[in-house]
């Protein structure tokens, strides 16, 4: 789709885009859950937490912190989890990110990477308490390939994200405001 | 590196300001109901059945398209590891087969004796009648329970609560129904308990899953660990639930006071699965109680 004039405003459509393709992607990584797998233990990285992460630490202005409401809740009725666990964990995770951001100065790859894995981690065990806290979940240990699986994970979600956001600004004359 | 965008901090705007602040408050009390929707789910687990039954039906589709194509997939991995040793598998499966033969001759004498002794018995066979018989479309991969995902729901007469079996053996139980999907509880769940007794011998145990695939047995006799390497175990019927005599699971070690099994229905090879009735009655009474103690019933 080659926009009409080069410096034509942008459109309502390109704004829309723009909007939603975070959204729409983030929803897509919950959905990878539904792959027509059994898994005989919690194997699967949560895909939607990782693009919800990569999302907020590529721009930060994007979001405000209450999306993980309605995000959360997606997931959880996406992959069958309790409900809740979701809402609480991906808002907790923003909270913390938008904590640590005011406090550092400068940011690279590494600390970003740090910051998810750490979101990830606390998020993951928390989804296991809840998990055993409302009937019963596997021993602890069986998460742990779970988490350094969807750490390892995380810098391809990352430049996943970079391509998408790439994509999303491309037409138009919508750039980020940082 | 890149400096973190500062274009949080509102600035001098009281507009702004207020809206940043807003959106905390928005998403703390979101995180507050979230904490309520769990603490509803610890007491109540099967709550909220209507939303997440929504939510499974408009998702299984999905799942049920990509079933066909990871099918497709694994089939040929299969076609081509059948290849592999081929010739002394092609043996040993000849020597199987003689064997089973042999084997398959005695058990239709054993069922036609059984039959025979049933009827001058006059035994009242109520064995529940299949609900659905429905393909497992997908599972929750990402989450620490063990749940899967069934392409039947209440509009084929699937309800909460109603046994989910195969052809090899119990598969669990059904924990909530959509219209045209229905989720179930696994038998390797933590949560799972399945009362059963042993194939041989008919010793009640029960039978517990561990969440990573296999099931722990623990004996309800007292007085030593009865199990064996190899030993099966059977749904007993006790509670209700589950209908007796569904293989369950087969034992692989001995730990101690307990023992390991593992679950002779492999969910995870997607293969169908028929949702029966719950069992609402007792077994059968034995015909000819013995006269003399009327002890324990």
């Amino acid at each position: 789709m080659a926009p009409p004039r080069s410096s034509a405003p942008p459109t309502r459509a390109i704004e829309t885009r723009a909007k939603l393709v975070p959204v729409v992607s983030t929803l897509a990584g919950s959905a990878i859950a539904l792959l027509p797998t059994v898994a005989l233990s919690p194997a699967w990285p949560p895909f939607g937490l990782l693009m919800l992460l990569a999302w907020r630490l590529l721009r930060p202005e994007l979001w405000p912190a209450w999306v993980g409401l309605p995000l959360g809740l997606a997931d959880d009725l996406l992959t069958g989890q309790t409900l809740g666990t979701g809402m609480v964990t991906w808002t907790a995770c923003l909270m913390l990110a938008d904590m640590v951001e005011v406090r550092l100065l400068w940011r690279d790859y590494w600390q970003e990477w740090l910051l998810a894995a750490t979101a990830i981690a606390l998020a993951i065990l928390c989804a296991w308490a809840i998990a055993c806290w409302t009937g019963g979940a596997a021993p602890v240990r069986l998460v742990i390939p779970q988490i350094v699986a969807s750490v390892l994970c995380f810098p391809i979600i990352g430049r996943l994200c970079a391509i998408l956001d790439r994509w999303r600004l491309a037409t138009g004359k919508i750039r980020a405001s940082d | 590196m890149k400096a973190p965008t500062r274009n949080r901090r509102p600035g001098f705007s009281r507009r702004a300001q207020y809206g940043l602040f807003l959106s905390y408050v928005v998403a703390v009390t979101g995180m507050l109901v979230g904490l309520g929707l769990i603490a509803i789910a610890h007491v109540d687990p099967d709550g909220f059945a209507a939303v997440r039954g929504a939510a499974l039906d408009a998702t299984t589709p999905i799942s049920s398209l990509e079933r066909g194509m990871v099918r497709g997939v694994g089939d040929m991995v299969d076609g081509v590891a059948a290849y592999v040793a081929a010739g002394s598998k092609n043996v040993a499966m000849a020597r199987e087969l003689d064997a089973d033969r042999r084997a398959l001759v005695r058990l239709r004498i054993l069922a036609l004796e059984n039959d025979r002794l049933r009827r001058t018995l006059r035994l009242v066979d109520n064995r529940p009648a299949t609900v659905a018989v429905a393909r497992i479309v997908g599972s929750t991969g990402v989450s620490s329970r063990r749940y899967a995902t069934l392409d039947a729901g209440s509009n084929q007469g699937v309800r909460p609560g109603q046994p989910v079996r195969s052809a090899e053996g119990l598969i669990g139980h059904v924990v909530y129904a959509g219209a045209i999907a229905s989720r179930v509880l696994l038998i390797t769940d933590n949560a799972s308990v399945v009362p059963v007794r042993m194939a041989r011998g008919g010793m009640p145990a029960l039978a517990a899953g561990r969440g990573d695939g296999s099931i722990e047995l623990r004996p309800l006799g007292a007085g030593g660990n009865p199990f064996n390497r190899g030993d099966i175990v059977l749904t007993s019927g006790t509670g209700g639930l589950y209908p007796p005599d569904v293989p369950v699971a087969v034992v692989v070690r001995k730990e101690g006071d307990v023992a390991v099994a593992w679950p002779l229905a492999n969910p995870s090879q997607l293969d169908y699965a028929m949702v029966e009735q719950a069992f609402a009655g007792l077994p059968p009474p034995p015909i000819a109680p013995p006269p003399q103690h009327s002890g324990r019933h």
